[in-house]
């Protein structure tokens, strides 16, 4: 047998194991959040796709959900978390919001957090139903199944350029 | 000539000199106080027995720099359309003025009293000019300006004398401009990370 | 050599930055230790700053409304009609009877969903996953209610200047008795997993307290003040809508922790239940006929077409019906003269009136276009309704042109934050967390 079709199955093989256990972060920050906790308790159910599960350290997580609106304050704080993931790592812009801004187009919204980091699954709604987030959820399966991530492809001058900016006294 | 309402009227007999003037409007009475006297006129509403607010409920500013020049009509070259007369708003009985002219004072910072012991609502404001716009902090008689103090440094660039730290709060520290203000552009944006438009 | 020198005591920082998980929103919190105590703290927030205020003046007085959801985004309604509410007293009128039961009764439907949220959520940081499961449960059969009337389960948009979107769809009363029937089942089932429980007791009990004098200081209103024992409710103390005409308690605490903010939370609940069922028994009946001047009609059969008037056969053209696309339902004329106020300056016309004839084109024309809306004269004016967290105000000021020129939001957990300090001063890190859940913190508010 070539090499080739052992690291082809094995690859199907991780991708499977993979999409089946998603480790969630939901960096969850307005109103998206209502509708992710809607998602995610009994009458709609994340937890049967295998991904209801979340954990509050980027450390130990896989999946990004940025759910609710970015502000410029907030930015940096969501490159950091993103930073701090571990590859194989995936992005969701959970909400219009995190899509293209959505209707807040003003000085303090981030357009799309799309614009600081790559994102794997664009999950519109203002805000998404949870039918709406379980497709995405789905899409986004699909993508961890078959190997893919924006992140992997993300060029080696964009992290320089996207540094948080330093600030010594910030826990004053 | 109306007769004062009763907490304007007491504010007239107890301290006459801080009072720019007073109206009231669809049942809610203001007082225009100047704002040397503000601290002064805020004690004095919290501690005398028949003003007692001891609630300080709202604390926020105005930018006056473009009222009533904004767009009347839709915008082509011929004159303004004239409205249809259902369109005219509706004639309410009492009327409305600043009092104060809007080319001296361009700001104001506007409190919303309220007493819990007497249930009743008053509105000051404080009008000031554009270039250095302070006046006195009230965060020692009530513990809720010290928040909307910085949120209106935050939004308008309004300082208030004696406010033991005064910086941002909405925003964050390294933004440059007073984001309220009606000469700053909604979609200039500063951002800390990423492309800026 | 003698290097030894004494150890140093310092206080450590402790940031819980802006993403936590704790369910409420984004602050950061920096709170300085000594051991397990919290010392001092520092409470930084604007990481939700949407620019609500400024997006406000940028459009006509409508425009604002769906802003207006996205403030307190677990109960949207109530910030919908506190907004309509500022604009109706500066353009002086008043809705019509009908419209003000109904949005008594979203906006408690409404209160009701926060108070679920809230509660659950902190039951949730302190172990208690199933309270919330069955909270949510509980709030998805308001939500269901809530989209049968308004179309969305969240971001409604349901408040209009002058009235609301559209009528009550058909059902309403036989819906939301179901779905009160078992927000009372889950109520119960929560009080017994809760009320009592030895663990829950001791981590909510004295924690958080504050006295009565520094809550008004820091004018804390709402369930937050009621906890601490000052009965102070909009509702009661300058009512709006309807509330003067509904019989209602105001449940307060005594202690001020944590303990008695829960209980007060649960029983504004059955309260809230309470008004509804009220509302709904004394809500004046449904749609009516009523033609283009306001006036009520006898009910007409609906086969008169509008080419019939150009034909010259006028009779009975005011009676005239248009057949309208289902997604227009609640439209129509009837039910939306029973909950629009009839004031052309400021509410769009009917759609049959709007597609039928061209004093409603007009109409419609004038309020929507670029350029043109609604204008109220020049003026100012502050409403305060009771919003889930305290008192919700709206200070308005108006120039005459069809913008607003300020809109100010009082938003009530503001105040709340700013006493954060004060109530962790003196407790254990673990009393952050209960103490966090009780003050209901919603970004959207907090920071507009």
């Amino acid at each position: 047998m070539s090499l080739n079709w052992m690291t082809t199955r094995r690859d199907a093989a991780l991708g499977w194991a993979r999409k089946f256990s998603i480790f969630q972060y939901p960096f969850v920050t307005a109103c998206c959040g209502m509708e992710y906790m809607a998602t995610a308790t009994s009458h709609y159910d994340m937890d049967r796709f295998g991904a209801g599960f979340p954990r509050f350290s980027p450390r130990q997580a896989d999946v990004l959900f940025v759910v609710g609106t970015i502000s410029h304050k907030m930015a940096p704080v969501l490159r950091r978390v993103y930073d701090q993931m571990a590859e194989p790592k995936w992005v969701v812009a959970f909400g219009v919001c995190t899509c293209t801004g959505g209707f807040y187009n003003n000085y303090a919204t981030v357009q799309g957090i799309d614009t600081i980091m790559p994102v794997d699954v664009y999950i519109p709604g203002c805000p998404p139903r949870p039918e709406n987030v379980l497709d995405g959820l789905i899409k986004l399966q699909e993508k961890i199944g078959r190997g893919e991530s924006a992140a992997l492809r993300e060029p080696e001058s964009r992290p320089a350029e996207f540094a948080a900016p330093h600030r010594p006294d910030a826990h004053l | 000539m109306n007769p004062d309402p009763t907490l304007t009227a007491l504010l007239r007999s107890a301290v006459p000199q801080a009072l720019l003037g007073a109206h009231q409007y669809q049942g809610q009475e203001t007082v225009l106080v100047h704002a040397k006297e503000l601290p002064a006129v805020a004690r004095f509403l919290k501690e005398h027995p028949a003003a007692q607010f001891d609630v300080l409920m709202d604390l926020g500013g105005v930018d006056y720099l473009t009222f009533g020049k904004a767009l009347k009509s839709a915008p082509s070259r011929s004159t303004p359309s004239p409205l249809p007369y259902y369109m005219n708003p509706k004639p309410v009985k009492d009327t409305w003025d600043r009092l104060v002219p809007d080319s001296a004072y361009r700001f104001e910072v506007v409190y919303h009293l309220y007493s819990s012991v007497h249930n009743h609502r008053l509105r000051v404001k404080v009008p000031l000019p554009s270039a250095d716009p302070v006046v006195g902090s009230v965060t020692g008689l009530w513990a809720a300006a010290d928040w909307f103090e910085r949120e209106t440094w935050d939004m308008y660039g309004i300082h208030f004398d004696g406010h033991p730290d005064l910086r941002r709060i909405l925003m964050y520290e390294e933004f440059k401009g007073h984001p309220l203000r009606k000469d700053y552009p909604i979609y200039k944006r500063q951002p800390l990370m990423g492309p800026s438009n | 050599m003698d290097t030894a020198r004494p150890a140093e005591a310092r206080h450590m920082f402790l940031n819980m930055g802006p993403s936590h998980p704790a369910m409420h929103g984004i602050i950061k919190l920096v709170v300085q230790l000594d051991g397990e105590r919290v010392v001092d703290s520092n409470v930084d927030i604007g990481y939700l700053h949407r620019a609500f205020e400024k997006d406000a003046e940028a459009g006509p007085y409508n425009n604002a409304i769906p802003y207006a959801d996205r403030l307190n985004y677990v109960s949207p309604l109530i910030n919908n009609f506190g907004y309509c509410l500022a604009i109706e007293r500066l353009l002086d009128i008043e809705a019509t009877e009908r419209c003000q039961y109904i949005r008594v009764i979203m906006s408690e439907i409404s209160r009701i969903s926060d108070h679920l949220t809230c509660v659950g959520a902190s039951a949730m940081e302190l172990g208690a996953f199933t309270v919330f499961l069955y909270m949510i449960k509980a709030r998805e059969w308001l939500w269901e209610l809530i989209e049968s009337v308004t179309g969305a389960r969240l971001t409604i948009s349901y408040g209009r200047v002058g009235g609301v979107k559209a009528d009550l769809p058909e059902g309403f009363e036989a819906q939301t008795r179901a779905a009160l029937r078992e927000v009372r089942k889950v109520l119960l089932e929560c009080h017994a997993l809760l009320t009592r429980n030895r663990i829950f007791v001791d981590r909510m009990q004295g924690t958080g307290i504050i006295a009565k004098e520094r809550a008004i200081s820091y004018s804390i209103t709402g369930p937050f003040l009621r906890g601490s024992g000052v009965a102070l409710d909009v509702r009661k103390a300058t009512p709006y809508f309807v509330y003067d005409r509904l019989s209602f308690d105001i449940p307060t605490g005594e202690h001020g922790d944590n303990y008695d903010r829960y209980l007060v939370r649960m029983e504004e609940m059955e309260q809230s239940m309470r008004i509804i069922e009220q509302a709904l028994a004394q809500i004046p009946a449904g749609p009516l006929n009523v033609d283009l001047e306001g006036r009520v009609m006898p009910p007409m059969p609906a086969d008169l077409m509008v080419d019939e008037a150009k034909m010259g056969r006028v009779a009975g053209f005011l009676q005239a019906r248009v057949r309208l696309d289902p997604t227009l339902e609640g439209s129509t004329r009837g039910p939306h003269g029973a909950v629009n106020a009839n004031e052309k300056r400021a509410v769009l016309p009917p759609k049959e009136d709007t597609y039928g004839n061209i004093e409603g084109l007009m109409q419609h024309f004038k309020l929507v276009m670029y350029g043109h809306g609604i204008r109220p004269s020049k003026g100012e004016y502050y409403s305060a309704v009771e919003g889930a967290n305290g008192e919700l105000g709206f200070y308005v000021i108006s120039d005459g042109s069809e913008r607003p020129y300020r809109v100010r939001v009082r938003p009530p957990c503001f105040t709340i934050m700013a006493a954060l300090p004060e109530l962790l001063k003196g407790g254990l890190v673990a009393d952050i967390i209960p103490t966090f859940g009780s003050v209901n913190m919603i970004g959207g508010e907090l920071d507009r």
